[in-house]
């Protein structure tokens, strides 16, 4: 039964958008996070998605291969009288660019949506089909 | 004697078979939306149906013409396969066929899938179009219905007949 897929598909994109929302929201809560006592300040996390074929040709679902650190150099702020601040007075802060991970959500939630619209109509026409001849 | 009974009821299963399939594939472009490197896949409904219903005759024996889509029309500039992009077609845009996709053995109507036309390219190489998806996936789950419709309507009909009430 073909139709039955979808809700697999669909299923495997709402989850993968919900991880990458979470990175989101922990890159957010992070924003001015500092550097720890190890001296490394947090940094920011995205989720890398994947094509995963799902029976039939033509039927792919999504994944999260992998969760990658930025590597980008931490914001430095002058801030001698912070206890964190390194020799010279630089206080580093988290790489996370706020902007940047706003832009992220919006798309995520919006492509969550959407997926969910999918199964929506999905699961209608299906309700259709079992009522045939009725 | 009953297949000419059954016929029509016949071409109508098949087109939803194929409409459920095209819902699908369009159900993974959108779901892929925002996979690097992921290629949209869509299917020519019109000349699917043809291909499956090949040998369908009418009731009353005579072939039923079928004319090609808008979709279908492919225009090529510099070997390279145009889009319904031009040709003003939005709910489907042109396909360029595979010839490497199988069709399931037989014949249980699988439709043979082509690769949707980039409308606009991205840097990472998903060709997805997330509108032009979501209003195929419209378009299609309305047709999907419809066929549905046809089917029952079909059956009522056949047991009217039958049943002479």
């Amino acid at each position: 039964m073909s139709m039955f897929s979808i809700f697999n598909v669909s299923g495997s994109a709402v989850s993968a958008q919900s991880q990458r929302l979470n990175a989101v929201a922990s890159n957010l809560a992070n924003v001015e996070a500092v550097a720890g006592p190890d001296g490394k300040a947090y940094k920011a996390r995205q989720v890398v998605f994947q094509t995963v074929p799902m029976g039939d040709e033509g039927t792919a679902g999504v994944k999260v291969v992998q969760v990658t650190e930025s590597q980008a150099e931490g914001r430095k702020v002058m801030d001698p009288s912070n206890p964190s601040a390194d020799a010279e007075g630089y206080v580093t802060h988290s790489n996370v660019n706020a902007v940047e991970e706003m832009v992220n959500m919006i798309s995520a939630s919006r492509a969550y949506q959407n997926n969910i619209e999918v199964m929506n109509t999905a699961k209608t026409l299906m309700l259709k089909t079992l009522q045939m001849g009725q | 004697m009953l297949e000419t009974l059954t016929n029509q009821l016949d071409f109508q299963s098949k087109a939803l078979v194929l409409r459920a399939e095209r819902q699908r594939v369009l159900a993974s472009n959108i779901a892929n939306a925002d996979t690097p490197g992921y290629a949209a896949r869509d299917m020519d409904f019109a000349s699917n149906l043809r291909a499956a219903t090949g040998e369908f005759t009418g009731g009353s024996g005579q072939r039923l013409p079928m004319t090609a889509s808008s979709g279908s029309a492919i225009g090529s500039v510099g070997g390279m396969p145009t889009i319904g992009l031009a040709t003003g077609d939005l709910g489907r845009g042109g396909f360029m066929p595979v010839s490497t996709v199988g069709r399931l053995p037989g014949g249980s109507g699988a439709g043979e899938l082509g690769y949707a036309v980039q409308t606009q390219p991205s840097m990472d190489g998903n060709s997805v179009d997330l509108d032009r998806e979501r209003a195929t996936f419209a378009d299609n789950a309305v047709h999907y219905e419809a066929t549905l419709r046809f089917i029952n309507g079909q059956a009522k009909t056949l047991l009217t007949a039958i049943q002479g009430q």
